[in-house]
């Protein structure tokens, strides 16, 4: 919902500090996850990742979340779909070129990340969409991301 | 303006060191002299004639020219057909690429084909919505943003891959350009955007018309604050600029083209005039001058839509080019080739098998 997310971005701060507490938690539940099978969990994780983030952000479920990295604002809401900022048809009122009635995610996304404490993620260069990953769970595969570069770097230590 | 190493103008340079292409524009940036690009109109047309009588107009004025790709979500002869038309005579052109109506298959192997035909410019776009053109119930691709099409384009070039890794065996030589519009919100961020755009890649920029002096100034502090305008991967910042037809045409373009500022000053300076058209181009100069004396700034892109044949009026009365003439087909030996004849096209095929 337009006013929810709009209103998520004003709390920009208290949601990061929300994730962060979150990440952590859902990663020590990764034995669990593994315990049950990641496939079979994959629906019912979706279905509530779906309902929470739909809720707050308007989430697409484009499968690769970069809340953290823009203001809190998905810029998958944006008409042009941009994943590195707005384009140059922003009216003078901080409003969309396609959509007028609705203000610009990428404004909301820089005042957003101001609020930030990790709001300079911004300013990195993000990967274009890969359309696979769409309606899939983003919280499980930063869980086993996690997972794995947790082991890599185990086993790295280990060899030394 | 002849490089000592251009045998036959026109056609592929030598990559200097430190350059990326074998184009003109890239050298006359380096060489830091002040550019010129201006944009060509792409015909509604299958007619290649068209093309070369529309880039005609700006012979000897402008180092290269830009192809528009479907400006405003418009359909018109396409970017690559016209840079084709283009290099084959030996003119410098940019290619414009824009995210909106292809996917990352059909821009990468657009890059290839386009740099094979002799274009050694790239500007990518992110591209207007459908909504603004002709065609509202086109689907609206956007596989892609600027920002990571800039990044493809230059993994193409430097590290010889596609975006999937597999290997490019000859790559693409191109000098790589983003746009910028330093004139609408978020203003505090259009700076490290810029920054942004010169990490994934861009060498060049072309800014969106400035009628508003001040607003752009403050943009090149920061750019400069930021250390972006010096280095070995130091960004070349060309502002947009055009001439307005009447107070009435301002007006129009204020309310409908997507991110156009103009400021009341403005309308009020093109109102006031007994000839709305000539105070156009008379502020457009003014404009250039005010431009010209701003710290860090390259050049100038003269968008003149439908007034093209202002440009060389412009050019020539602010004397920007300080002489220089930029090379254009039959400058030096006018017996060369003749655009606007029927035969330039073929004579060209045979000198370029």
């Amino acid at each position: 919902m337009y006013r929810v997310r709009r209103w998520v971005v004003r709390h920009a701060r208290f949601f990061e500090r929300i994730y962060h507490a979150f990440e952590p938690m859902l990663v020590r539940l990764a034995p669990l996850f593994s315990r049950l099978g990641y496939e079979r969990i994959e629906a019912p994780v979706k279905a509530v990742e779906k309902g929470v983030k739909g809720l707050l952000f308007d989430c697409q479920m484009c499968g690769q979340c970069a809340l953290s990295a823009t203001g809190m604002s998905c810029p998958m809401n944006c008409p042009k779909s941009l994943r590195n900022g707005p384009c140059g048809g922003v009216r003078a009122n901080g409003h969309c070129e396609v959509k007028p009635e609705m203000r610009c995610v990428w404004v909301e996304g820089w005042e957003g990340s101001l609020r930030m404490k990790h709001g300079n993620l911004i300013h990195a260069v993000q990967q274009p969409v890969d359309f696979r990953l769409k309606d899939s769970s983003s919280w499980l595969r930063v869980v086993r991301q996690q997972v794995d570069q947790a082991r890599e770097q185990g086993q790295n230590g280990g060899a030394e | 303006m002849k490089f000592d190493d251009e045998p036959v103008p026109g056609y592929s340079l030598p990559i200097l060191p430190g350059h990326v292409s074998p184009g003109r524009l890239e050298r006359v940036l380096r060489a830091g002299k002040f550019a010129i690009t201006t944009e060509l109109d792409p015909p509604d047309s299958a007619d290649p004639a068209e093309v070369l009588k529309r880039a005609a107009i700006f012979d000897g004025y402008v180092d290269a020219i830009n192809a528009t790709d479907g400006s405003g979500a418009n359909c018109h002869m396409s970017s690559v057909g016209v840079c084709s038309l283009l290099t084959r005579v030996g003119y410098a052109t940019i290619l414009q690429i824009s995210c909106r109506d292809r996917n990352r298959i059909a821009i990468q192997g657009e890059i290839l084909g386009a740099a094979a035909m002799g274009a050694c410019n790239l500007l990518c776009l992110t591209g207007d919505g459908v909504q603004a053109g002709d065609h509202p119930q086109a689907k609206p691709v956007f596989d892609l943003d600027s920002m990571s099409l800039l990044e493809i384009a230059r993994t193409m070039r430097d590290d010889c891959r596609f975006q999937s890794g597999r290997q490019i065996t000859v790559p693409p030589r191109i000098f790589l350009g983003a746009a910028e519009n330093p004139f609408v919100p978020p203003l505090d961020w259009r700076p490290h955007r810029l920054a942004k755009k010169i990490a994934a890649g861009a060498q060049f920029i072309q800014t969106q018309y400035c009628f508003d002096v001040p607003r752009l100034k403050d943009f090149m502090l920061k750019v400069n604050d930021l250390g972006l305008l010096e280095g070995p991967d130091r960004v070349f910042i060309l502002p947009g600029i055009g001439p307005l037809a009447s107070a009435r045409s301002a007006r129009w373009i204020r309310e409908n083209v997507p991110g156009v500022h103009i400021p009341d000053n403005v309308i009020t300076r093109l109102e006031g005039a007994s000839n709305q058209k000539e105070e156009g181009k008379q502020l457009c100069m003014d404009i250039l001058h005010q431009i010209r004396e701003i710290p860090g700034v390259s050049g100038a892109h003269l968008m003149a839509y439908r007034q093209e044949h202002t440009v060389a009026d412009i050019i020539e009365q602010t004397g920007v080019l300080e002489g220089r003439v930029p090379w254009y087909p039959g400058r030096d030996n006018p017996a060369d080739l003749n655009p606007e004849s029927p035969d330039a096209l073929q004579g060209t095929l045979e000198q370029n098998p």
